[in-house]
């Protein structure tokens, strides 16, 4: 086995428990500057019974166990930075380190967003330029960067729509959603106070215009459509998706989770899309840092323009940036303050490093799909053949026959040395490998994979058995989910640690 | 393009391999009149050098060389670089939500550390693995005391951020929730006996913030006491969480939505922070957004997994307790590794610290003529004070001494014109302190 994995050696890495096991009383890794003014007894300005003593449990450490504590931890962890990401849907690109510097500097990291705005004006820049760079990506009419990440970016679409259609007297009743859809979909239109009617895809996975022809009426307030689909193929009809929907006063809301695929190659305002999000911790680069913080900008027809977020971002005539809270149709605040600022520079920062550029990245990005699709067509089985854009979908159909699921086949890629694909995902296709490599994997190591993935096959016909238990390799192997859930440990203690510490 | 790792030739090769001729065949499922036919209008490209120039540039626009007095839920507090030196690791920046357990060990680790410590600040019993902010975290408090109970009415503090309840009222819209303000007292805070007389059947959450948006500690038992009387849940916000290293915890709260923005986490012009909801454990299953727990392989190795995802969107879809996906994991991870730098000592000597500024400050202003405190309740490092004219004024001449003044109260609050919200925090001198308050003085010496 060890021979036929080309990217992945076994290194050792080092065991650490829990940090409060490792507290000591009388520790400490940080020192403050001595107090310069008159010390006060707590007890006596809180009053005793507001008086806190201290906070029972906090770890007690020194610097040096607190730096090898979370080096140890991040050492367990894969990364970009190791190897190619293939998380479908996600996004998993380079995330350029001169973004990170950027985002820290003096003057950007410093500032208070209550401070006068005649003080604010690098801010509201840097907002103003990234706003008008995306609505150029987009062909979009306007825009807020007020959304905390995707699926804030959703709610903020649908109030919009709500906003638009209660404005023409009647707010309507339901949001259509493909089957095919991320589960953040239905989950928003619940919030924004709407039913959800699911519609079926066809064949090819793309949306059946007969069907849709029939469920659009009056009581529809938008369709939620991601595009390229969570399949990785393009809607051909969306402009004619678009059209069925507008000839009953409907609306078209675009998820932007796939933006990947077409930044720079076509525009979602030109396809007829009303309202969209865009995910700038997936298509504009800035880290997931293992779960966030992303951003989630809101880009729209000019007809939604009125019920933006507060505060607006406005430019004066004398050149001045402002932020306007005043705006009688808005639909209020999604969020404190002026958005993931930090998230901003860093997106801003990747779009000015390649300006028009941004084309070849999305190029490239389909390139390395297809390259992989191709090498790996017939080895793994295809569910729909549509042309892939940005990733490929396969299903675990041929090795189901030797009872590993796509699961397995992810958890032995770790061995292999990749991060494993999205499996559980999208829901139309039984056993999925959705598979999106991004720009950032040169061919050596699109190759690497292919080998891998070839080799997982093999291995699932000849030794099914060695795939089903993989990983062999990580430092823990697979965890008793089910068990977790049972009886969930969702924090340490004190009295429950000792047993454990011993491991 | 220096991020893109092919070359011309490689490209080449790669296209021979798929069986196309140019890379434009790839993009043919997209109906060719829409295909954009010239380069998009962007700025750039722009080298490393360049980049780091433009930010520089629109840095230098901003408040460089300015001392500031604003807190109102975003605070300047000491960062150790040990923080961003385990921030920048690129397996902790450039990796993914720990779905795959076996090799996301160290942010699933991370996570339970974090729930931990956050119970500990909080008093209760779960703490989720992050929301956006405070003013989402709050919402979704809300929106889980109204699943918790059925009810449909809320009773909200007048003296909660003015952002946060405009947050929960965007939310709230479309819920059918009904949300009523309640005022504060002469003292700063909640008005227990309005609540009583508002508390009805009806009422899923009372909704407090402590210290309040005026700086006021809230007095938590009576008003625990006042909604659970009616079944009503008691939902604390809070918004300078560093106030918990001296304050009491709020654990008779049901439910606590708090802003950890103060643990190492730059002002950053609003972000991104970290919000957490806090709760007692049997709510647990109503709580939104991630949670790792602690289990063990086959081996009986301990290991840690994101656990009771039944509650999440992408498994529950429109029944999910929220749409909530992606949070603010690398805020939280600044969260733990700054709370674990302080310690148990240092965490309550930085808010000593708070504390004693706090009330030098407030000592030092009140000799100004005219100056006076505008509430009597205790308060942790902000403080309301009436000033003998507008506070735009005296802002607009503190600005020419290069000073940030105090939140305009009468902004969001226009019961409270004269009003001014100082925050001082341990970044804060004694020489600054003493600096803004001649700027006061100075300020109001002035002619009208």
């Amino acid at each position: 086995m060890n021979s036929r994995i080309k990217k992945a050696s076994r290194h050792t890495n080092q065991n650490a428990g829990l940090i409060f096991e490792k507290s000591s009383p009388g520790k400490r890794a940080f020192d403050l500057p001595p107090l310069d003014v008159p010390a006060v007894d707590p007890a006596k300005v809180l009053g005793g019974a507001h008086r806190r003593s201290g906070v029972e449990g906090f770890p007690e450490v020194s610097e040096i166990e607190v730096l090898r504590h979370f080096t140890r931890l991040s050492t367990w962890n894969y990364a970009i930075d190791l190897g190619m990401y293939p998380l479908g849907s996600c996004t998993m690109k380079y995330n350029p380190r001169v973004n990170e510097y950027v985002a820290r500097l003096a003057g950007l990291a410093t500032e208070h967003p209550y401070q006068p705005q005649e003080l604010s004006q690098g801010c509201l820049k840097i907002l103003s330029l990234l706003e008008k760079c995306l609505l150029e990506i987009t062909g979009m009419d306007a825009i807020t960067l007020q959304p905390a990440a995707g699926a804030q970016g959703e709610l903020t679409g649908l109030l919009l729509i709500r906003a638009y259609h209660e404005k023409n007297g009647n707010p309507r009743k339901k949001v259509l959603i493909p089957d095919s859809a991320h589960g953040t979909n239905p989950a928003t239109a619940v919030i924004a106070g709407y039913e959800v009617e699911n519609i079926k895809s066809n064949a090819h996975g793309q949306v059946n215009l007969a069907t849709l022809r029939e469920q659009v009426n009056e009581d529809v307030a938008a369709l939620m459509l991601t595009n390229p689909s969570t399949l990785g193929i393009f809607e051909q009809q969306i402009p004619e998706i678009a059209e069925i929907l507008h000839r009953k006063g409907a609306l078209l809301y675009m998820d932007g989770a796939n933006m990947n695929a077409l930044a720079g190659v076509t525009r979602p305002g030109e396809l007829g899309v009303d309202v969209m999000h865009l995910n700038l911790h997936k298509t504009f680069s800035t880290p997931h840092g293992g779960g966030g913080p992303g951003a989630g900008p809101v880009a729209m027809k000019k007809a939604l323009g009125p019920f933006l977020p507060v505060p607006v971002l406005v430019e004066k005539a004398d050149g001045k940036f402002a932020l306007d809270c005043h705006r009688k149709e808005s639909i209020g605040r999604v969020k404190a303050f002026s958005g993931n600022f930090g998230v901003l520079v860093r997106a801003l920062a990747y779009i000015l490093a390649y300006g028009p550029g941004v084309r070849q990245a999305t190029e490239d990005a389909v390139l390395n799909a297809n390259y992989i699709r191709k090498h790996l067509e017939g080895t793994f089985d295809l569910p729909y053949t549509r042309p892939s854009m940005h990733e490929v979908v396969f299903s675990d159909a041929l090795q189901k026959k030797n009872g590993v699921n796509t699961m397995d086949i992810a958890k032995r890629l770790i061995d292999y040395g990749f991060h494993p694909y999205t499996t559980a995902f999208p829901l139309i296709v039984p056993g999925a490998l959705m598979i999106e490599p991004t720009e950032s994997e040169d061919k050596e190591e699109c190759d690497l994979f292919i080998d891998a993935m070839k080799s997982i096959a093999q291995e699932a016909a000849a030794n099914p058995e060695l795939v089903r238990t993989a990983p062999h390799t990580t430092r823990i192997r697979r965890l008793d989910e089910v068990g977790a859930a049972r009886k969930p440990i969702l924090r340490w203690k004190p009295a429950a640690s000792r047993s454990e510490a011993a491991d | 393009m220096r991020y893109l790792p092919k070359s011309p030739s490689e490209r080449q090769e790669m296209l021979a391999a798929i069986g196309v001729k140019s890379i434009e065949e790839l993009f043919s499922s997209i109906p060719e009149p829409y295909r954009l036919k010239k380069p998009l209008n962007l700025p750039g490209p722009l080298s490393e050098t360049e980049v780091i120039q433009y930010f520089q540039a629109r840095a230098a626009e901003n408040s460089a060389g300015y001392t500031s007095f604003l807190g109102a839920g975003v605070y300047n507090h000491l960062r150790s670089v040990v923080t961003d030196t385990i921030l920048q690791r690129g397996e902790f920046l450039t990796s993914y939500t720990p779905y795959q357990a076996e090799i996301s060990q160290g942010t699933l680790q991370a996570i339970f550390e974090f729930q931990t410590l956050m119970c500990q600040l909080t008093g209760q019993e779960v703490a989720n693995a992050s929301m956006y902010d405070g003013s989402t975290a709050t919402t979704e408090a809300v929106l889980m005391a109204e699943r918790l109970t059925g009810r449909r009415r809320v009773l909200v503090a007048r003296s909660l951020h003015p952002e946060y309840r405009e947050v929960l009222r965007t939310y709230a819209k479309n819920s059918g929730l009904k949300i009523e303000e309640i005022s504060y007292t002469a003292m700063g805070t909640l008005d227990l006996n309005a609540v009583k007389a508002a508390l009805r059947e009806d009422v899923c959450a009372v909704v407090v913030q402590s210290p309040n948006f005026f700086g006021a500690i809230e007095n938590l038992g009576p008003l625990a006491d006042a909604a659970h009387g009616s079944g009503a849940l008691l939902v604390v916000a809070v918004a300078e969480a560093l106030s918990l290293g001296i304050v009491k915890p709020p654990a008779e709260a049901d439910i606590v939505a708090m802003e950890a923005q103060s643990f190492g986490l730059a002002p950053s012009y609003g972000g991104p922070f970290a919000g957490v909801v806090a709760t007692r454990e049997k709510f647990v299953r109503q709580m939104p957004g991630r949670l790792a727990g602690q289990t063990a392989d086959q081996d009986g190795r301990r290991g840690f997994v994101l656990t009771l995802a039944t509650r999440e969107q992408h498994i529950r879809r429109e029944k999910a307790t929220s749409n909530i996906c992606t949070n603010q994991a690398l805020c939280a991870l600044a969260a733990t590794v700054h709370l674990t730098l302080l310690g148990k000592e240092g965490l309550r000597e930085m808010a000593e610290q708070n504390l004693a500024k706090a009330q030098f400050a407030l000592e030092e202003l009140e000799k100004i003529p005219g100056v006076r405190r505008t509430f009597s309740a205790p308060f942790f490092n902000e403080f309301t004070v009436e000033l003998p004219r507008s506070v735009k004024l005296v802002n607009a001449e503190l600005l020419r001494e290069k000073i940030v003044g105090p939140f305009v109260v009468g902004s969001v609050y226009p019961e409270l014109t004269k009003r001014a919200l100082v925050c001082v925090t341990e970044t804060t001198t004694r020489a600054e302190i003493e600096r803004f308050v001649a700027g006061v003085r100075h300020a109001l010496a002035q002619p009208l």
